[in-house]
């Protein structure tokens, strides 16, 4: 007796594209070569913060006081500055202020942006047009001068520069998760999160943020770059972190007055702030069309 | 038309009105107090008798609400007091500093139109070409680079260097302050105060026309792609008509909108620019009075400022119906 088998079909079935939407943003973004020049960078700036200490030879306050205003050399790649400190070290120190405050007050921005902008948007009314009225506000005092004000109440040190940036950086945020909300709250998917008697946080919270997250997500990368130039401005301006620190801004702002004869002291901490605000442009550009494929 | 105007401008009111009274308030939550620093700055300890007369004389020491009620009395006629530090009165400050703002402004804004919207065009026009790509580059860099970096690049190339190396003395620039302050038909530099204006509007301009050019590059992309602009083509206008009359003038409310906002910046909040420059204009003199806790001063040029904000968003929103005609205002519309 023979038993007919089953004639196997020799070719395995393909299983279904099984990429992730996640993953396909991720392939679209790969692709876009500007962007991952910029991530690229983005992690080299994280390494170098996370070790400052191995790849330094000096610490960003330690005086040598046989060499000031050095310009540079192989004992000191970005040369020295006025007081004979090693500028290579307070620039890659200046990464850890940088990146911490670029990343603390984006993340308050966020959550106040996000929270506000929810709210106006999911309940409207007097709700939505208080909180408009109040971006209002703040749109119309200019920027830097309500960033200077707040930051002469708030003092001038690192905590201080993030309450300011963090509370002056939402309204953007806010304006386009409202818009999100009120398209969103529309759709039945609400309707029936509704019906099934969720509560109305986590109607807002669960089910409509995730949907309303992809302009968050660009709009939250570029924030951290014009975070990190407020920062350098308000530094400049001498509002923010105090000397000892190594910020990049208030290195720039001390090495004014040595552009003719010990330039290196604006050229490597300004140029530092550039690359890393373009790093950040440039992820954020490659995000917003990887994200997007509607846009391209 | 006319309802959607009166709806604007009364909404301005309340912005106005809460936006100054937020930084009256933040004043009084600052550490240490005025009548210190006009009896003798932060760093001498004044004779009490001169703090109390102080105190007298500016009404300091009334309870907070009623300071506050006197003060927008005051602003209300446009009496906006005297400075703290050296009792000038803030209306002369202002007409003096909003000059020079206004000057610098003028032409940081003439640069963006120019050059943002003429670099915008050609690179949409030829898209994917170098010189496009270039374009898409360069405006990059330009808005990541902050304004007092590119400043001080700026002063080095075109005047540290040059001085160094003994250019002719024409390709010179200077980099601090006003110069011989002459000028004709009100914003031309006449004699040498050229010398003294192209670096800092120049870098005034530098992130505003970068995203100018950006935004009429979209802009342009996105309209040539538009049925009309072929419906154009196909009735046999030239390729300049097409580009010009129908292509970017339906191109240009975005840019509009984008160059209208960097108006009120460039003059009132030009801080970086003006510190870097030594340009004595209203943006620095606000953070220095702010840092001073000059209290007059702050109040009187920021609301100039936020003043002046408000109605050139105004005038944009209504040039708006001039780009587009089909935009209509007042009933039935929203905004």
């Amino acid at each position: 007796m023979t038993v007919l088998e089953p004639i196997v079909p020799a070719v395995e079935v393909p299983s279904a594209p099984a990429r992730s939407l996640r993953g396909e943003a991720w392939r679209r973004f790969r692709r876009n070569r500007m962007a991952m020049v910029g991530l690229a960078f983005l992690a080299l700036l994280v390494l170098a913060a996370v070790f400052a200490p191995l790849i330094t030879k000096y610490t960003p306050i330690e005086r040598d006081n046989s060499a000031f205003r050095q310009p540079p050399s192989a004992e000191h790649w970005f040369g020295t500055d006025k007081i004979g400190r090693d500028v290579f070290s307070r620039v890659v120190y200046g990464a850890r202020v940088s990146l911490r405050i670029g990343i603390a007050a984006t993340t308050m921005a966020l959550v106040i942006g996000v929270v506000l902008g929810a709210v106006a948007g999911y309940f409207g009314g007097i709700i939505d047009t208080l909180v408009m009225r109040l971006t209002d506000v703040f749109l119309a005092i200019p920027y830097i001068v309500l960033a200077v004000a707040i930051a002469s109440v708030a003092g001038r040190s690192e905590n201080s520069v993030i309450i300011v940036l963090g509370i002056t950086g939402w309204l953007g945020l806010a304006r386009i998760v409202r818009a999100s909300f009120l398209s969103l709250k529309q759709l039945e998917y609400v309707e029936a999160a509704h019906a099934l008697g969720y509560a109305r946080t986590r109607i807002m919270f669960r089910h409509i943020l995730p949907n309303a997250l992809q302009p968050v997500i660009v709009y939250g990368t570029v924030l951290v770059g014009s975070v990190i130039l407020s920062e350098a401005a308000l530094s400049f301006l001498n509002v923010g972190p105090q000397d000892p620190t190594p910020a990049w801004g208030l290195m720039v702002s001390q090495g004014k007055g040595d552009l003719a004869n010990a330039s290196h002291l604006l050229f490597f901490p300004g140029g530092a702030i550039c690359l890393t605000v373009l790093a950040l442009v440039l992820v954020g550009d490659g995000l917003r069309d990887a994200l997007d494929p509607k846009l391209t | 038309m006319f309802s959607f105007l009166i709806r604007r401008l009364l909404l301005i009111i309340p912005t106005v009105f809460v936006a100054l009274s937020f930084l009256f308030a933040l004043f009084f939550v600052l550490p240490g107090d005025p009548a210190t620093l006009i009896a003798g700055g932060a760093n001498r300890t004044p004779d009490p008798g001169v703090i109390e007369r102080v105190n007298e004389r500016y009404g300091l020491n009334d309870p907070l609400g009623e300071q506050f009620l006197n003060y927008w009395k005051r602003t209300l006629q446009w009496d906006l007091g005297e400075s703290f530090q050296n009792r000038r009165s803030v209306n002369e400050i202002l007409g003096e500093k909003a000059v020079n703002s206004v000057r610098l402004g003028i032409w940081a804004i003439l640069i963006e139109i120019l050059i943002g919207i003429s670099v915008g065009v050609l690179s949409a026009i030829r898209r994917y070409s170098i010189a496009d790509k270039l374009t898409t580059v360069v405006t990059a860099v330009a808005s990541a680079v902050p304004v007092f970096v590119l400043g001080f690049i700026l002063q080095y190339a075109l005047a540290v260097y040059p001085n160094k190396h003994d250019w002719p003395a024409w390709m010179r620039l200077r980099t601090q302050g006003l110069g011989p302050d002459t000028w004709t038909l009100f914003f031309i530099p006449t004699g040498e105060t050229w010398r003294y204006l192209v670096l800092p509007a120049v870098a005034l301009a530098s992130v505003s026309t970068a995203l100018a050019t950006r935004m009429t590059r979209g802009s342009m992309l996105e309209v040539m792609r538009a049925d009309y602009m072929r419906t154009a083509r196909a009735k046999g206008l030239n390729e300049r008509q097409v580009i010009v009359r129908h292509g970017l003038r339906n191109a240009m409310l975005p840019v509009v909108t984008l160059i209208g906002v960097d108006f009120g910046t460039v003059i009132g909040a030009a801080v970086l620019t003006e510190t870097t420059f030594s340009w004595p204009g209203l943006g620095s003199e606000i953070a220095s009075s702010v840092i001073s806790r000059d209290l007059p001063v702050t109040l009187g040029l920021t609301l100039a400022v936020v003043l002046a904000y408000t109605v050139i968003n105004l005038l944009v929103d209504v040039s708006y119906g001039w780009f587009d005609p089909r935009i209509r205002f007042g009933k039935g519309s929203k905004q």
